[in-house]
């Protein structure tokens, strides 16, 4: 079974909420309201009993700012 | 003579001694740069190159610090068969820290270096793109350079705006294809897809000045100064305290105080240095013995990254000048992501009320959690390296905080 991490795009999050609706208690909203998800930044590791509402914040999510992906390395360079 | 001797043409060249390497020519000009350092060798075989530079330890010049010859490797080994997915390499003479010079002082007296390190890295990586990314000053003198050369015709030149992300690998990126100089959103690495979604590399300037030398001198000439873990020359910008952006060449893991006191500064009326400019940690005052080194700056959560120190006289007081830093990295945020555009002026601004005086004990703890909410939650690391530095800041000016905190400064006697 391969692990999957929540990326955020935050270049295009607006911070309504959505996804923490559906994903809390794992993303909870911070201050600003946008997603937050205790020690992790922008990819965050999903548990597999979360993985079917994390599919469905990345359909719903207004401004697209949601991928689900493989965990690999970091994502920088 | 063995062969891999023969392939690179060393010529009468007598590779410099000491610590004058990169201006070691004297002058910008193609005649000086030639008699000084010998052509480029360009027909060296890339692995080969890769392996000297490994073997250098040469890291990048920008801030990062990652490995050189990996970033180059990472680049060559995702190229794709044809010209579309061939890699990119940008030379990234950005430098939108402001109390940066090195790079600009680079362009200016050793362009042609610069250009060998790029003809270089495009060469082992197989890019058949190349870019120069700067601001305007230092473009004139790179333009000029190439008019008295015809090898680095095909080199773009890309004018980089004056902000403090603007030098950011992946704003460089964006600057070059949409002329907007703003970080983006990156699920993979540039080295994997970047420039067009080409494999991509972005180095810093002196880092490719270096790349240049160890192609014509090799890993062992590389390391016959500096330390260990911080081998070779590495350029210097040093402020403060009356010093107005000094840059100079330095060996590989100087002591703090040698390279203050190399510009002339008093060491002994110090409160503390900046390491690695906005982004960087404060050393203390008492601490000025560490070296310019990874394994040395670590416990203060600073690395020599592009080699800015900045001094903090001690007529000064350190959280009004962190405050001061704090306000205008909150104001250099690109605006795009929400944790940065928040996050950072409110921590800027509890952090102004631990400086004004006189506040609640909590303070401090407030900025110590707003430095945890805002880190790892941009498209870049802006947010990040403010929160190292304000965190910095309360460590470093621990006792300061609390003697503000009871409404005294032990600075200004108010
Ligand atoms: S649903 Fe999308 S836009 Fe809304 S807060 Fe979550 S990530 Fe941001
Ligand atoms: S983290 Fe801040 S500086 Fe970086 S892209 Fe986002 S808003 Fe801009």
């Amino acid at each position: 079974m391969t692990r999957q991490s929540l990326h955020i795009d935050w270049t295009a999050c607006d911070g309504r909420g959505l996804c923490t609706e559906l994903l809390g208690p794992l993303l909870v909203r911070d201050e600003w309201g946008y997603p937050r998800a205790a020690g992790y930044g922008s990819d965050v590791p999903i548990p597999s009993s979360f993985v079917a509402e994390a599919r469905d914040a990345v359909a719903l999510c207004p401004r697209l700012a949601l991928t689900l992906q493989e965990v690999r390395a970091p994502a920088r360079s | 003579m063995s062969t891999v001797e023969m392939t690179i043409p060393r010529a009468a060249v007598v590779p410099p001694a000491g610590v004058n390497r990169l201006f070691a020519a004297g002058a910008a000009d193609l005649a000086s740069h030639l008699a000084r350092f010998g052509p480029a060798p360009l027909g060296i075989a890339p692995g080969q190159l890769l392996g000297e530079l490994e073997a250098s330890g040469l890291d990048g010049r920008g801030g990062a610090g990652f490995a050189t010859w990996r970033k180059l490797v990472a680049a060559r080994t995702s190229a794709g068969p044809t010209a579309y997915s061939a890699p990119v390499v940008i030379a990234n003479g950005a430098e939108g820290e402001p109390m940066s010079a090195k790079d600009e002082i680079l362009l200016r007296h050793a362009p042609h270096l610069v250009l060998d390190g790029l003809l270089l890295a495009a060469a082992v990586t197989g890019a058949r793109e190349v870019h120069l990314y700067s601001g305007p000053v230092q473009l004139a003198s790179v333009r000029r350079a190439i008019a008295e050369r015809t090898d680095a015709r095909g080199v773009i030149l890309d004018e980089a705006p004056d902000y403090f992300v603007s030098g950011e690998a992946s704003a460089v990126v964006s600057a070059i294809e949409t002329g907007l100089a703003i970080p983006r959103d990156r699920r993979v690495r540039l080295a994997v897809s970047g420039l067009g979604g080409r494999p991509t590399v972005v180095s810093n300037v002196e880092t490719l000045a270096h790349v240049a030398l160890v192609a014509r001198f090799g890993a062992a000439w590389f390391r016959s100064v500096g330390t260990d873990d911080s081998p070779g020359t590495r350029l210097l910008t040093i402020s403060g305290d009356g010093v107005d952006r000094k840059v100079i060449e330095a060996t590989g893991g100087l002591p703090l105080a040698e390279a203050l006191g190399a510009v002339g500064l008093d060491t002994s009326r110090l409160r503390a240095v900046l390491v690695g400019g906005y982004h960087g940690a404060w050393v203390p005052a008492s601490d000025l013995w560490v070296r310019l080194s990874s394994r040395d700056l670590e416990p203060y959560g600073a690395r020599p990254g592009a080699g800015i120190l900045v001094a903090l006289g001690d007529q000064h007081c350190g959280l009004a000048a962190s405050v001061g830093i704090a306000r205008y990295l909150a104001g250099q945020s690109a605006r795009q992501c929400g944790p940065c555009v928040n996050g950072l002026p409110a921590m800027a601004e509890v952090l102004a009320r631990v400086a004004a005086g006189g506040g609640s004990a909590r303070l401090p703890d407030e900025v110590r959690r707003l430095a945890g909410v805002v880190t790892g939650r941009g498209a870049c690391r802006h947010p990040d390296g403010t929160a190292r530095f304000v965190l910095s800041t309360l460590e470093v000016f621990e006792a300061d905080v609390r003697a503000h905190l009871a409404g005294y400064c032990e600075v200004t006697r108010s």
